[in-house]
């Protein structure tokens, strides 16, 4: 690009915050009544981790990043956005990653109860986000519900990753989805980029932190 | 002889007279028209932008919202509109609100933008297609990118009768001596870049080469994409207002651009008829001359 730097990332920003926030009430009105669907997900993927190990949570995510990368990036956020043309295909990469670490089910050893705690609380996190809406003002109708939504649903895989101590493969789109979304909403002037900003920070450092045993032979 | 700024400004009366005679044929009496340098045919000096404004891709309510935009610049006398393939979904809500307001007069301004030049030729079809318009009037080279397989394209689309006038892009200065190159190489009908009460850089070299060469000029961000207007939304308007017909912030810097005599039009975006009502409004005598534009300019510098 020429002249790079003369940009600053409010030229990249092509769409108004209202155009922002009311792509998800239109969705979740068109999905009617899915977004209820998803925070049954939310938990579901959370009791899978603690009880069943992380097969389960990781196949509901493969079914969700697509879903999510064909729905919401390619289908309504791609109409405002021709940057998604791009991204929508990564979220295809990462449901293939989830469907191949899911079908490949490899036991491993149980993380340690800190970094089960961190991942658990990412999982709330997600599964609470909902509320951003009508704590940032805006109605709950144009609420980010995991599953459906791209923040929710990297911040929630991020914790299934924390919880499962999921391979390497796995983590490097979620993460740079979150800091993309909170380069976005920080430039929307919305103080909520916080927290995929913070999901992508803290994430990775609990697995570095507290890494899992070696897996069970 | 050589055009400088102070003999621009000079002329400034004589360029605003001679379009006094277009006015009728080009909207209501109200609005000011200048003139294409290249055909003599007269534009409404005030047009519509939409970038951010117009993306708001399929959503019912916000596409008649923008809809609703259209209809008050069309009965206020407006008639260039611009758009291009990069601000998103713009093209084909532009399209849509043409289709709700039918329009009796417009002058269509879109822009090809693809580093691939190969596919320029389908872009503009499909951006024709959006607009849903037989042919656009003004086709130009979004921020010079890859323009010499385009501005050929362009100038064959011309002399084919498929486009009426061509010329180039660019915002906020960027790539400013090829800008400058081709505006002096090329025959370009139309160029558009950055000019406003404190971006004022246009006029050293590109409005002067633009008033010398017969080049028509659109002026993109004229309030800085709102934050000028948004700045000075709490500074009472200074006494000068007054004295050019001003009522608001945002008509002084639409006036200090249009006073500019190398300027043909503006094109300010908005979500809001009552915006768009005001910025065309501002598109009338009285126009600051060249003491009071110094005056206007040290005046926001200050706030």
């Amino acid at each position: 690009m020429p002249e790079w730097w003369t940009y600053s990332p409010e030229d990249f920003l092509m769409f108004s915050p209202r155009v922002y926030w009311r792509m998800f009430e239109l969705g979740n009105g068109a999905l009617w009544p899915l977004p209820l669907a998803g925070q049954v997900l939310a938990v579901a993927a959370g009791l899978a981790c603690l009880r069943t190990g992380a097969r389960i949570a990781t196949a509901i995510l493969a079914v969700l990043w697509a879903f999510v990368g064909w729905a919401f990036l390619w289908n309504r956020y791609g109409v405002v956005n021709w940057a998604m043309s791009y991204v929508a295909p990564l979220f295809a990469l990462q449901a293939m990653l989830l469907a191949l670490a899911a079908a490949d089910g490899a036991a491993a050893g149980r993380p340690p109860a800190r970094r089960m705690i961190a991942g658990a609380a990412l999982l709330a996190v997600a599964f609470a986000y909902p509320l951003l809406a009508p704590l940032s003002g805006r109605p709950l109708a144009s609420a980010e519900v995991f599953g459906l939504a791209p923040d929710p649903t990297a911040i929630g895989t991020l914790g299934v990753l924390v919880m499962a101590g999921a391979g390497i493969a796995l983590w490097p789109i979620p993460v740079l989805w979150c800091l993309f979304s909170a380069a976005t909403l920080w430039t929307l002037g919305t103080a909520q980029a916080f927290v995929p900003f913070a999901a992508a920070a803290l994430a990775p450092a609990a697995a570095l932190l507290w890494p899992r045993p070696p897996p069970r032979a | 002889m050589p055009i400088t700024r102070r003999r621009l400004l000079e002329l400034a009366p004589l360029a605003a007279l001679a379009a006094q005679p277009k006015r009728a044929a080009a909207g209501p009496p109200s609005v000011l028209a200048r003139v294409i340098p290249s055909s003599g045919e007269a534009i409404p000096a005030v047009g519509l932008g939409t970038w951010i404004t117009f993306n708001v891709g399929d959503d019912p309510a916000l596409r008649a919202e923008c809809a609703a935009v259209m209809a008050a610049f069309f009965a206020a006398g407006g008639s260039v509109i611009d758009s291009s393939p990069m601000y998103g979904s713009s093209r084909a809500v532009v399209g849509h609100g043409l289709a709700q307001v039918k329009p009796q007069r417009l002058f269509s301004a879109e822009k090809v933008w693809t580093a691939q030049g190969a596919a320029g030729a389908a872009q503009i079809e499909r951006s024709r297609e959006f607009w849903g318009v037989p042919r656009f009037d003004l086709l130009q080279v979004h921020n010079l990118l890859d323009w010499k397989a385009h501005l050929p394209r362009l100038t064959a689309m011309k002399a084919a009768g498929q486009v009426r006038y061509v010329g180039i892009t660019t915002s906020e200065g960027r790539r400013q001596a090829e800008f400058e190159r081709v505006m002096r190489d090329e025959r370009l009908d139309f160029v558009q870049l950055t000019y406003n009460i404190l971006d004022r850089e246009a006029e050293a070299r590109l409005l002067p080469l633009a008033a010398d060469r017969g080049i028509a000029v659109l002026v993109n961000r004229p309030f800085r994409q709102g934050a000028l207007t948004r700045r000075l939304a709490q500074a009472p308007l200074p006494g000068w207002a007054g004295e050019i017909g001003a009522t608001s912030w945002a008509q002084a810097i639409l006036k200090f651009i249009l006073s500019h005599p190398a300027v043909t039009a503006a094109i300010p975006a908005t979500t809001r008829a009552d915006h768009v009502r005001e910025n065309l409004a501002a598109a009338a005598p009285p126009l600051p001359d060249r003491a009071l534009r110094e005056r206007m300019a040290a005046d926001v510098r200050a706030v």
